[in-house]
């Protein structure tokens, strides 16, 4: 096999997306505080009424404490997603930074590996943010909580790295509708976020299995409350195989794309 | 071992695009503290030869030599001692002024104190120190251009690649540009130069090549190149009588009927030149010097290009 051509100078890349994100990091703190905010109100104050307790690993819990860890998940699966999508794309296509970038020292597989990465960081941010607000509102009771962390950084590689595949592949930035439609927003809704997956019928159940979401919302669960359904090493292994699986896919994609 | 080897050297360079030959086996060597110019018209493939040269694009055959290293296996080494000015603007418009220079100096891994020393030294040189704070997208042109060069210089290359570096620029920014890169000739850099402007390779280049279609027509220097191809003195007459064309036909001058002008190329500046002004031009006659320009004309043809 061909030499990866990865080394430490990668983290320039990823420093040069910390300096932009630090320039505006008052709005970019804004998000992770707030929407969780709104989820809540509207789901957990304004649904729960309708919903009452749900039944989840073989617990009856309120709707809202139900669905607090999956805005976690969720939040790590869209900062990393919509960073490697819409924002990469902008710096390879509009801004050139990629092409400036391949005429220093750095290989491609620096650039791409760096920009999941920084996608990665982003989640991790979100998800500290998050962390520490459905704390405050006490939906967190297990000391593993703050493991929701690295965990941030892992979910966000994997789904740093699909974005990334995306990009590979989308001939124009108004063509990642198309994954989110189709990738992002199945996922979002069904991955036992807003409702247990043991509400779906069973082909369906097996089919939100294969949902990187579904294994994380799972796992914010499992660090937050300490219940979750599935088991914990095979949602991180399953995570973690998602995540190198479409790293190696988005080299590809993206060497194919960017090397003429 | 140190020994003589030459910046850049390219053996039977090829570049494919599918079925589509954009650089056909292309032979150049660029010496030590030479600039050295790459003309040819729109899509002759120029970019293509300096991507391929900044190990951007893989050959699709031949070998490219830097400072003695192979394109394909040194790239790294060769990339940290090489600064380039791509055709496009490739500024990073999320950062300021100064932050561009400082962050492209943490991708070849310079000390911080090092960077920061050479970003102010690289605004003084360029004229954009009081530009520091700004953001890239509030450049001119002509700022947005000096600042790609000051970046390609950040580590303090040993080559320098300039794609057109001063095209869409206003004649003061250019001539500015053009005593920046004197200035860098002076002390020793070797650079190589792509440009529509005649009159720049002219004036900055000691050699060059004129390409076409992907393959190199001449090589030389600009005065060598003047000499062979355009001769010394030019005389181009508008709307040229019937009895000029033949005379000029009968004298066997080199010459080039256009639909409305007649150019001859004289060497002989005075017999030949004085002839025709006499019998011939009783107006509409301009006397000039041979230029890079008709050089590349007479052999690039005159017809328009993609
Ligand atoms: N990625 C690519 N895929 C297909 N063809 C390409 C690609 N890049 C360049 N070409 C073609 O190769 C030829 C040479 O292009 P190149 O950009 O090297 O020309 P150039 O001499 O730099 O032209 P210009 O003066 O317009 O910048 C052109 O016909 C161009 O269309
Ligand atoms: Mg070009």
């Amino acid at each position: 096999m061909k030499s990866l051509d990865l080394s430490w100078r990668l983290f320039g890349v990823w420093r040069r997306n910390l300096i932009v994100y630090r320039r505006i990091w008052k709005v970019n703190f804004l998000v992770p505080l707030f929407e969780p905010l709104f989820y809540l109100a509207a789901f957990g104050v304004g649904l729960s009424g309708l919903v009452g307790e749900v039944l989840y690993a073989g617990e009856e819990i309120s709707y809202i404490r139900f669905i607090a860890p999956a805005l976690l998940a969720t939040a790590i699966m869209f900062n990393a997603f919509f960073e490697t999508t819409y924002a990469s794309f902008v710096r390879m296509y509009y801004q050139k930074t990629f092409d400036a970038m391949l005429a220093t020292p750095l290989s491609l597989n620096e650039v791409i590996t760096a920009e999941i990465v920084w996608g990665a960081t982003k989640s991790l941010l979100a998800a500290a943010i998050i962390l520490l607000v459905i704390t405050s509102l006490g939906f967190v009771n297990s000391p593993l909580a703050l493991l929701v962390l690295p965990l941030a950084f892992l979910g966000g590689l994997a789904f740093g790295a699909a974005g990334m595949f995306f990009t590979g592949i989308t001939p124009s930035i108004d063509m990642f509708n198309l994954p989110i439609f189709l990738f992002v927003t199945p996922l979002f809704l069904f991955s036992g976020t807003f409702f247990p997956v043991a509400g779906l019928p069973p082909w369906a159940q097996n089919l939100a299995l294969l949902s990187p979401l579904y294994h994380l919302v799972e796992l914010t669960r499992y660090l937050t409350m300490g219940s979750m359904e599935a088991g914990a090493l095979t949602s991180i292994g399953y995570l973690a195989v998602f995540a190198l699986v479409f790293y190696f896919l988005s080299l590809k994609t993206m060497r194919r794309r960017l090397i003429k | 071992m140190s020994g003589e080897y030459p910046i850049v050297e390219a053996e039977e360079v090829t570049k494919k695009f599918g079925l589509f030959t954009a650089v056909d086996r292309v032979s150049l060597t660029v010496r030590k503290g030479e600039f050295f110019g790459l003309l040819g018209p729109n899509g002759a493939g120029k970019t293509s030869v300096i991507r391929m040269m900044y190990g951007f694009s893989p050959l699709s055959a031949g070998v490219m030599k830097v400072f003695g290293l192979d394109i394909a296996t040194g790239w790294r080494e060769i990339r940290q001692q090489i600064g380039v000015c791509q055709q496009d603007n490739t500024l990073d418009p999320d950062l300021s002024v100064e932050k561009n220079l400082l962050v492209f100096a943490g991708y070849y891994r310079l000390a911080k104190s090092l960077a920061v020393e050479r970003t102010a030294e690289l605004l003084n040189f360029f004229a954009l120190s009081h530009k520091r704070q700004a953001q890239v997208y509030h450049l001119s042109g002509g700022m947005a251009r000096r600042l790609m060069l000051a970046r390609a210089l950040i580590n303090d290359p040993r080559l320098v690649i300039l794609d057109e570096p001063t095209t869409g620029l206003d004649p003061q920014s250019r001539h500015q540009v053009w005593d920046k890169l004197r200035e860098l000739r002076a002390r020793g850099l070797t650079m190589v130069l792509t440009t529509h402007y005649m009159e720049e390779a002219a004036i900055l280049c000691d050699r060059l090549i004129i390409m076409d279609r992907g393959m190199i027509l001449v090589e030389g220097s600009p005065e060598e190149l003047i000499g062979i191809y355009a001769g010394k003195s030019i005389i181009e007459v508008e709307t040229p009588g019937p009895e000029l064309v033949a005379f000029v036909k009968q004298q066997q001058v080199r010459h080039e009927e256009l639909p409305t002008r007649l150019i001859i190329y004289t060497d002989e500046e005075d017999q030949l030149g004085r002839v025709i002004r006499e019998r011939f031009c009783f107006e509409k006659c301009i006397f000039r010097h041979g230029t890079l320009e008709d050089v590349f004309l007479r052999l690039t043809g005159r017809e328009l290009r993609e």
